[in-house]
């Protein structure tokens, strides 16, 4: 058993972590504010290597591993949670290609993510099905010699930036998850229609909408796997990316303890810095050690995926602790910043607002019991 | 066309610096090393040449301790060709180091036309070595350089001096230059560019290799100590209008006595 990093893995991370201190700190808090797309700050971090690290390298990509991926999600998100999935959206929507797709789907699909700066959505959620994926209501008609998609889709990440989305339905909504079908659409294809952006409570920068789906024609070779295999191709995709997600609560979490036990050590009240007071001492010991187990958890989740074994039971276990102490921890974070931590002026409030969402998307951590039970029971 | 940058490893500008107990040098052990920032603007230099000389090769050099290679490895990863380590302490003398440098640049047998270095690294703040090293080999040198232009032959360099002003000097190489910040900015190594730095190759030499021995020791530390903790800082009230000149003449006459600033 080893759980050092590799000396290439060391450097990944220096770098990484590099840009979010040099690139994305500075600007998240602005971002935030004005909830502006970080499209400059994506672009930056694609020249560097830093994106889509999913795409394998026979098809231009730098074959990373799972765990290569997790590393710098961490460090990314460290950076900034809600640039960062803008970011992770990236490798959410590339990963059913990169699971389910054929060669020729690959080389057409993922190769130019490759050589130029592109920006990819996955379109699973509808607004009437969220945690029951399952009960997806676009439908996914037979045209001849086209795909014919209708419907609509909600908290669609990256869709007002998309050049490309995989998109989720159903070819005959009786089959349930046997009629379940994913299909390739180029974000320019006639008939999508984009929603407002989402004016949220964290994560303001990224880019969420809902989507409507007009009779939009997508060539039949478009289609990942064969119809009804869509929902085999979800889940594997959140087995895979759970682990990523995961690691972007991780990043949040770690940049909320760096703050406090700066500002612990900085803040004087009753003539000592408040990092003498055990009060706090207790609260900056629990972040530790949550984020300790936390990582051990996505690193294994992560690692399980590179070693070829199923991982849906320790992905799942890494996405609720991981996310859960990320809200934990951040909101500690506010209140050893005391009031200076309710004010916009400090860094920690965005960030508590950004841990919420990470207990909500790709599986609240609700549902991610579920699958631990299920797994666990069965 | 030769390019050599020297590139020195010193620690992390958030390092927490401890003497060791003997307060013979500083402790190592828990030391995050990173290439001298201004390390890194001779590298961006070099590579900028490069770019515009495809034939061009940049070599990086370092003399220091093998534990941890960062500084090369980084130099590389942002797009050097190659490199060589003279393996040393971290704590030699500036006239020992630019010895083993200009020993490395020999045992490369390339001829330098520009070697490139920071102006000074921020551990020992010595700005000694490009000087030295310069004379060693006997080439011309220009230091704290913030302008570059390669013409041919000559080089076209700006330097800082007193007052903003800007002195520029025209060189014929091969020089030897000593970067400042403003020079350009220095790229990231990329995650591309770190996989392909694997593979580069990596030269490695003992201090006697390049021929440096303790005779060459021109400094000897005799001691490293933390410096005293700053008193707390002094108030003075001159909110009343009546004692604004008492005041007024117990600040001046604290900053001539205690800090002998006036």
């Amino acid at each position: 058993m080893d759980f050092s990093l590799t000396s290439e893995q060391r450097e990944i991370r220096e770098l990484a972590l590099k840009f979010a201190r040099n690139e994305m700190i500075p600007l998240a808090q602005k971002y935030d504010d004005e909830g502006t797309y970080p499209k400059d700050v994506f672009k930056k971090a694609w020249e560097l290597g830093l994106i889509n690290t999913c795409i394998p390298a026979e098809y231009g990509g730098s074959g990373f591993s799972s765990v290569d991926g997790i590393i710098i999600g961490e460090c990314l998100a460290y950076g900034c949670m809600g640039m960062n999935t803008s970011f992770m959206a990236n490798d959410l929507a590339l990963l059913p290609i990169v699971i389910g797709g054929n060669d020729a789907q690959k080389k057409k699909f993922l190769t130019p993510f490759t050589t130029e700066f592109r920006i990819a959505s996955f379109a699973l959620t509808e607004p009437g099905n969220g945690s029951d994926a399952g009960g997806i209501r676009t439908t996914i008609k037979d045209g001849g010699d086209h795909w014919i998609i209708n419907g609509d889709k909600m908290w669609i990440t990256n869709a007002g930036y998309a050049d490309l989305f995989v998109v989720y339905g159903t070819i005959d909504p009786a089959l349930k998850h046997k009629g379940i079908s994913a299909v390739i659409v180029e974000g320019k294809t006639p008939g999508i229609e984009l929603g407002k952006k989402e004016d949220k409570m964290g994560h303001r920068s990224s880019d969420t909408r809902g989507v409507k789906f007009n009779n939009v024609k997508v060539p039949k070779e478009n289609m990942l796997g064969k119809p009804g295999e869509g929902w085999a191709i979800a889940m594997s995709t959140l087995d895979h990316s759970r682990p990523l997600v995961a690691s972007s609560a991780l990043g949040g979490a770690q940049h909320a303890m760096d703050l406090s036990i700066q500002y612990a050590k900085e803040r004087v009240q009753f003539g000592v810095p408040i990092a003498k007071h055990q009060a706090v001492q207790f609260m900056i010991a629990e972040m530790g050690m949550k984020i300790e187990a936390a990582r051990l958890l996505v690193h294994k989740a992560a690692w399980l995926c590179d070693q070829g074994e199923r991982n849906t039971e320790v992905a799942s276990y890494a996405k609720a602790f991981a996310s859960d102490s990320c809200m934990q921890i951040t909101t500690d974070a506010v209140q050893i910043y005391g009031g200076y931590g309710y004010s916009k002026e400090y860094p920690v409030e965005k960030l508590m607002r950004d841990a919420k969402l990470i207990q909500i998307y790709e599986g609240t951590s609700q549902i991610q019991r579920l699958v631990m039970a299920r797994e666990l029971l069965k | 066309m030769n390019i050599f940058v020297c590139v020195k490893q010193v620690p992390d500008t958030e390092t927490k610096i401890i003497p060791t107990s003997d307060g013979s040098f500083i402790e190592t052990a828990s030391i995050k090393w990173i290439m001298n920032p201004y390390d890194e603007f001779a590298v961006e230099q070099a590579l900028l040449v490069k770019a515009a000389n495809p034939a061009a090769n940049v070599t990086v050099i370092r003399v220091g301790s093998v534990k941890d290679t960062e500084a090369l490895r980084t130099a590389m990863a942002m797009g050097a060709d190659d490199a060589a380590l003279v393996e040393a302490g971290d704590n030699l003398d500036s006239y020992s180091i630019a010895k083993a440098l200009k020993g490395a640049i020999e045992k490369s047998g390339k001829k330098p036309d520009i070697v490139l270095a920071g102006k000074q690294a921020i551990d020992d703040d010595a700005l000694q070595v490009p000087q030295i090293l310069a004379e060693m080999l006997g080439l011309p040198s220009v230091s704290v350089i913030v302008g570059f232009e390669l013409n041919g032959s000559t080089v076209k360099v700006k330097r800082e001096i007193e007052g903003g002003a800007l002195e520029v000097y025209e060189v014929a190489t091969p020089v030897v230059l000593a970067a400042n910040k403003g020079l350009n900015t220095p790229r990231y190594a990329s995650l591309p560019g770190i996989m392909k730095a694997k593979k580069k190759p990596m030269a490695q030499y003992s201090l006697a290799d390049v021929g440096v021995s303790d005779a060459d020791r021109r400094v000897k530390y005799s001691g490293f100590k933390l410096p005293p903790e700053k008193p707390a800082g002094k108030k003075f009230d001159a909110t009343d209008a009546a004692k604004q000149k008492e005041v007024v003449a117990q600040v001046v006459g604290l900053l001539r006595t205690e800090a002998k600033v006036l």
